[in-house]
């Protein structure tokens, strides 16, 4: 049996295309219905993201299956199959494993680390198991892949770091008020990115939010919008020694806050630090200000800067996750393989032969001096015995290799048994 | 003795591991190790504290007469006070500067004679051992003062600058690091304060004057002076953050004059051999 992907992603397509490749979350029953009825396919998931269409497959016959997802993909969107083919990519086998674990993992994503994509994959599953299109090659797969992606989580950095301006700017604000309960927020001038860190802030616990504009209706809008208050822009100053953290984005081709200023406030405000946030380019304050004891001045720059070191801390953790990620695909490649109907059989012979070998021994020892012709008996017996039992699961195995659900024998025939996973044949046997 | 030594050893040892496990949870970010570090000094004061419950019983005097005894009870003292603020702040990346500091002091005290000074029937007093665990403390507490002062420091120029090393996920937030400077100030000044005149009272039934210009007593007038400068400057300046943190350190750098430098170089009846002399 072979695990299948295929499907597109950022990395090999506009958005142009992903757009039109997108499965709409509300009908996922349709395609799912469709792909495990293909004659190569036997079980399928897919996952649609923004940034990734991905058809996953087990299938006895990977070159065929692979043609007749590339087909069905176009075909279910309407699209022509020779412009989407330049966009696909399609994996079998290992490769195959090892790409849905790094897509699970955060590995393959646009901006690496990020969370979400595990949950979309789970979401992704759950449609799957509704519809009954996952089966017990893929639902040990994907159980698996939330394995592997919580694995990296937990032992690599590689989502400890904001990978955002506005949620650097929160980060930074905690290493220097620690908590944000109690503080205040100013937004100066209204940009969307100043919003945008705002609501970042105030879901972080900042309480208090005041919102100035030149235009004062627009001020009030967007203090209506946190519950916060709008201050008249031409006496905001005044309003500064209550402010902890402030963002600011207007237009101005001048500073609207400089250097003295704000000394002074620190001065009113006894020193307590603030953390001034120049999303504006122009820059609306005084760089020097950064000067100043207990005042933290960062521009978009600083903020982007940030972010990059932060990126490349994620690099550093992503080579380690790729570490964990080959570990696991080699376990799943090993447990893959020993769902081979020939192996399988021979290991159930053997682990009955043991049995049979060791009972016979101890049989034999209990009845003591015993004649040739009586020993051979009770040992033909026994012989007799074990094959008698193991006549129809094995006809049954080898049938059963045919089928769609024939993996779900070989798995029950190895718990039931308990056949030990060769790690050594794994390889030899995945080539049969 | 024997006991004694397998104590202090085993006392040594465990603020050696403990200083190793802090440090790779700071340099290899394996928070974890941190924590086992915590129990390891839990241990260590334990067993360090059953030392002192000996020796005292043998030598049936204050067990902190000697730079040997003394150097030891102020690793004693630094890891009880680091232990709370840990409790109190989780200041776990604290633990490498704590935890060597001790294992430091330790060695030290194992490097200097063993000897039990018996002091001479004149300085028998109950006001003796009381002036120096006030005074042991108090340093202790200010020592911690500094080790947060340093952090501020370093964590505040990567905030200023803008440049991130490893070391800045696992500092404290500036807010943290300077109220664990303000809470140290406030406990160590008072203890100050009581060991400098439980000092005086002491000295006043020993030779008859609560103050004599000694070296060391001028010098730790000066650092008291500089600690209560500090402390008004909070109170009512409103001083805080990085001034507040440079200023702990200089007047922990006179303390540091005063404990070591003093006796060592400019004499007085606070030397260690001065006790017996008497």
């Amino acid at each position: 049996m072979n695990i299948i992907v295929v499907g597109l992603s950022h990395k090999t397509a506009p958005v142009e295309i992903r757009e039109k490749v997108a499965f709409p979350p509300t009908a996922m029953g349709d395609p799912l219905q469709r792909m495990v009825t293909l004659p190569a396919v036997s079980e399928a998931v897919i996952v649609s993201t923004c940034n990734r269409v991905e058809l996953y497959a087990a299938s006895r016959q990977p070159e065929r299956a692979v043609i007749e997802l590339k087909a069905f993909l176009a075909d279910f969107h309407n699209l022509d199959p020779a412009v989407l083919d330049a966009h696909l990519y399609d994996l079998a086998g290992v490769e195959a494993i090892h790409h849905v674990l790094r897509v699970a993992a955060s590995l393959d994503s646009m901006v690496v680390g990020e969370p979400q994509i595990l949950g979309q994959i789970k979401t992704a599953y759950g449609y799957a198991c509704e519809h009954n299109t996952s089966g017990a090659i893929l639902n040990r797969f994907m159980h698996k892949a939330f394995s592997v992606a919580k694995r990296v989580r937990t032992e690599t950095g590689i989502a400890s770091n904001a990978v955002s301006v506005s949620f650097a700017a929160v980060e930074l604000a905690r290493k220097i008020f620690d908590t944000l309960e109690n503080k205040t927020v100013m937004l100066v001038g209204a940009g969307e990115m100043c919003e945008l860190a705002a609501k970042h802030f105030v879901n972080n616990g900042v309480s208090k939010v005041l919102v100035t504009n030149r235009t004062f209706s627009r001020a009030e809008k967007l203090a209506a919008e946190f519950d916060g208050t709008a201050v008249n822009f031409e006496n905001f100053r005044e309003q500064l020694h209550r402010v902890d953290i402030l963002l600011s984005s207007t237009g101005s081709p001048d500073y609207v806050l400089t250097a003295k200023k704000l000394k002074e406030v620190c001065k009113e405000r006894r020193y307590r630090p603030m953390f001034l946030i120049d999303i504006a380019v122009p820059r609306d304050i005084d760089p020097a200000a950064n000067k100043i004891d207990n005042i933290y001045l960062y521009d978009v720059d600083d903020l982007q800067g940030v972010v990059q070191a932060n990126l490349k801390e994620r690099q550093k953790e992503a080579a380690k996750a790729e570490v964990i990620v080959e570990e696991e695909v080699r376990q799943f490649q090993t447990w893959l393989a020993s769902l081979e109907v020939k192996p399988t059989i021979v290991a159930l012979r053997r682990r009955m032969d043991e049995i049979r070998q060791a009972e016979l021994e101890k049989t034999l020892a209990n009845l003591g001096e015993l004649k040739e012709k009586e020993r051979r008996a009770i040992e033909a017996m026994s012989a007799a015995i074990v094959n008698k039992i193991l006549h129809q699961p094995t006809s049954i195995l080898k049938q059963a290799s045919n089928n769609d659900d024939g993996d779900s024998y070989l798995d029950a025939v190895r718990t039931l048994f308990a056949l030990p996973v060769e790690e050594d044949n794994a390889g030899e046997l995945a080539d049969e | 003795m024997g006991s004694l030594n397998f104590l202090f050893v085993a006392t040594t040892a465990s603020y050696l591991a403990a200083s190793i496990l802090y440090l790779i949870a700071m340099i290899a970010k394996r928070p974890q190790a941190g924590r086992t570090g915590r129990w390891l000094l839990l241990v260590g004061i334990l067993l360090q504290a059953t030392c002192f419950a000996l020796r005292h019983s043998s030598t049936g005097g204050t067990p902190v007469t000697s730079l040997h005894e003394s150097l030891a009870f102020f690793a004693w003292c630094l890891i009880l006070l680091f232990l709370l603020l840990d409790l109190r702040f989780h200041l776990s990346v604290m633990g490498a500067f704590a935890a060597p500091v001790a294992f430091i002091l330790m060695i030290a005290s194992g490097l200097s004679p063993n000897v039990v000074i018996q002091l001479s029937p004149l300085l028998k007093s109950w006001l003796f051992p009381v002036h120096i665990i006030f005074a042991f403390l108090g340093n202790a507490a200010f020592a911690l003062s500094f080790g947060a002062g340093v952090m501020y420091l370093v964590q505040n120029r990567m905030l200023k600058s803008k440049r991130f090393t490893g070391i800045y996920q696992l500092l404290p937030s500036l807010d943290t690091l300077d109220k664990v400077n303000y809470t140290c100030l406030s406990v160590g000044f008072p203890l100050m304060t009581l060991g400098i005149i439980s000092g005086a009272f002491w000295a006043n039934t020993a030779w008859g004057s609560y103050w004599s210009w000694d070296p060391k007593e001028t010098w730790a007038l000066i650092t008291w002076f500089l600690y209560a400068g500090l402390l008004h400057g909070r109170l009512t300046v409103g001083w805080r953050g990085r001034t507040a943190a440079l200023f702990s350190i200089i007047a922990f750098m006179f303390l540091l004059f005063t404990f070591f430098g003093v006796s060592l170089l400019l004499g007085g009846y606070h030397t260690f051999e001065s006790f017996s002399a008497v």
